[in-house]
């Protein structure tokens, strides 16, 4: 994956197709600390704990269309490399938490990337679930949820292309004005 | 560029609601982003941004777009699915930006289907 918010996208369609119609998502960068964290929490119907150490072996998949499962996987090698940690809470019925942490500054720290293209990206291809985003960069966050959204829309759809297209601007002009300070 | 604002949110749901006033029935055309680990590492990202500039330049308001997970062919992702009411859903191969736009046109709006990037007619 070329962007961290790539695997974000992917997390979070793991969290969809486990039944989940919330989606958590969780971005903290702290210069202080040299850490960046990015928590994904969905509330489908969790992994069975005997499955739960094997969901980030790239052989391993509940999948029938193939024998790899690299999705976990690559999040993990992605954290790691980057001297981050990998963690996976699940619990069946309550669904499932994925963290990662990484050193701001690893040479091999992957760009976080366009987060507004792949939240709006999300929203628009699931229009059921709702996602809560929390950007924090150094101690000044934002919050964007849909379910506050859909409250302002009533009976018009989230995915409505002008909707999307308002929700991705001010991802982006929030997080413009978090990296100015 | 002034910050975006509830108001301006506001402002879209009246304009919507105008325009949705005119909608008959429902979705006729459904288009399927596959977007496993694959998929999106090969772009379906990008795709579904061609997608949303596509729908922007239209009117039509039956066309409804869905993510969806990984078919089990990998190597040929991006994969986009296009069924359009009564007819054989066609999945497309190597979707990106431009050859998403030419779908969109011809197969979505004119019911032309793209056998140059076709990979399959699920009957």
């Amino acid at each position: 994956m070329r962007e961290l918010s790539l695997h974000l996208i992917d997390i979070a369609e793991n969290g969809i197709a486990a039944g989940a119609d919330l989606i958590t998502i969780k971005v903290s960068e702290r210069e202080k600390d040299n850490l960046m964290e990015i928590a994904i929490a969905d509330n489908g119907r969790g992994i069975p704990s005997a499955l739960l150490e094997k969901v980030a072996d790239p052989f391993f998949t509940t999948k029938t269309t193939r024998r790899i499962g690299l999705g976990l996987s690559l999040f993990q090698d992605a954290a790691t490399r980057c001297e981050g940690e990998f963690h996976i809470r699940s619990e069946e019925g309550k669904g499932t938490e994925v963290s990662a942490s990484f050193k701001l500054d690893h040479i091999d720290l992957a760009p976080l990337g366009d987060m507004a293209g792949s939240i709006s990206c999300l929203i628009m291809g699931n229009p059921g679930v709702d996602f809560s985003y929390a950007h924090e960069i150094n101690g000044e966050s934002f919050i964007m949820d849909t379910r506050d959204i859909r409250k302002e829309l009533d009976d018009v759809a989230i995915n409505t292309p002008e909707v999307i297209r308002w929700i991705m601007n001010t991802i982006n002009d929030s997080l413009k004005s978090l990296k100015s300070g | 560029m002034s910050r975006l604002t509830i108001e301006d949110l506001k402002k879209i749901r009246d304009d919507t609601r105008k325009k949705t006033m005119l909608r008959e029935g429902g979705a006729t055309v459904k288009i399927t982003v596959h977007m496993g680990t694959c998929g999106i590492a090969a772009g379906a990202r990008e795709v579904m941004d061609a997608i949303l500039e596509e729908m922007s330049g239209t009117d039509r308001q039956d066309i409804n777009i869905m993510n969806s997970g990984c078919m089990g062919m990998c190597s040929s992702e991006p994969n986009v699915t296009v069924e359009i009411k009564g007819q054989d859903p066609i999945i497309y191969q190597h979707v990106d930006r431009n050859r998403m736009r030419q779908i969109f046109k011809r197969h979505v709006l004119k019911g032309e289907v793209q056998t140059d990037f076709a990979l399959a007619k699920i009957q």
